[in-house]
């Protein structure tokens, strides 16, 4: 039985999941620490809004003309 | 309609702002030129794709963001500038204590729904960007805003995979905290 994620070891996790996919063991954990830490599962949600809006960074220069 | 004289001269118009474009992406003068001018002849050839919709700045960069990418997938050059990787994360020990818990945990953002509140967002996360390194940044914009995987940016760069990882977490760890800022 595993224990418990810490915090910093779940930010490190979210991020190496937006750049490779993780194994099942990894993304089980993250789970389980989700349900249970708001802290982390606002972390996960930044993480998204972060990837949106970078995506869309050219689209929206305030000089275009 | 513009007369194809019009529109070739509105193109050279954009021809600084995407060379600047490029260039903050690629870091190589030629390579940066090459992939502008590729976009200009592609731009010219397809004026019946631009609708007029978004601006022609707008239409013209996501050309040449496809052009960048092109470029960099296609070019199996060794890195000429394999850059020196920075992959310290001390700075962010103090948001957790020594459990590695959270001290100051990561509030709930609002999602930027409107126009309005995306346009805001985007232009509070312009700002953090700015304050990133700029070997954090590249390696940042080639993930998220380019679209590249890892790999491509490992061998763009230089870098072993692992350094790679760590620059992504540091840049995203800096530009949340300075949102957090600056974004509820």
């Amino acid at each position: 039985m595993k224990m418990m994620l810490p915090c910093k070891e779940v930010t490190r996790l979210v991020s190496q999941g937006l750049d490779r996919r993780l194994g099942f063991g990894e993304r089980v954990a993250l789970r389980v620490h989700f349900a249970i830490c708001e802290g982390c599962s606002n972390f996960e949600h930044q993480m998204k809004l972060l990837r949106e809006a970078t995506q869309q960074l050219a689209g929206t220069d305030p000089q275009s003309t | 309609m513009a007369l194809p004289s019009d529109f070739h001269a509105q193109l050279e118009g954009q021809r600084d702002y995407l060379l600047r474009y490029a260039t903050l992406q690629l870091r190589d003068a030629d390579r940066a030129e090459d992939c502008v001018q590729e976009t200009l002849l592609a731009a010219l050839a397809g004026q019946a794709g631009y609708d007029g919709r978004s601006s022609l700045r707008t239409w013209l960069t996501g050309i040449l963001k496809h052009k960048i990418v092109d470029a960099i997938r296609r070019s199996s050059r060794e890195p000429a500038t394999a850059i020196e990787p920075e992959d310290d994360t001390s700075e962010f020990d103090a948001l957790f204590d020594p459990r590695g818990h959270w001290t100051d945990a990561p509030a709930a953002w609002e999602r930027p729904d409107s126009a309005l509140e995306r346009s805001q967002f985007v232009a509070a996360l312009e700002a953090c960007l700015a304050q990133l390194s700029a070997k954090t940044a590249r390696a940042f914009m080639m993930r998220e805003h380019m679209g590249l995987e890892t790999e491509e940016i490992c061998k763009e760069l230089g870098i072993t995979a692992t350094n790679c990882w760590v620059m992504l977490y540091r840049a995203r760890m800096a530009l949340r905290l300075c949102l957090e800022q600056t974004w509820k």
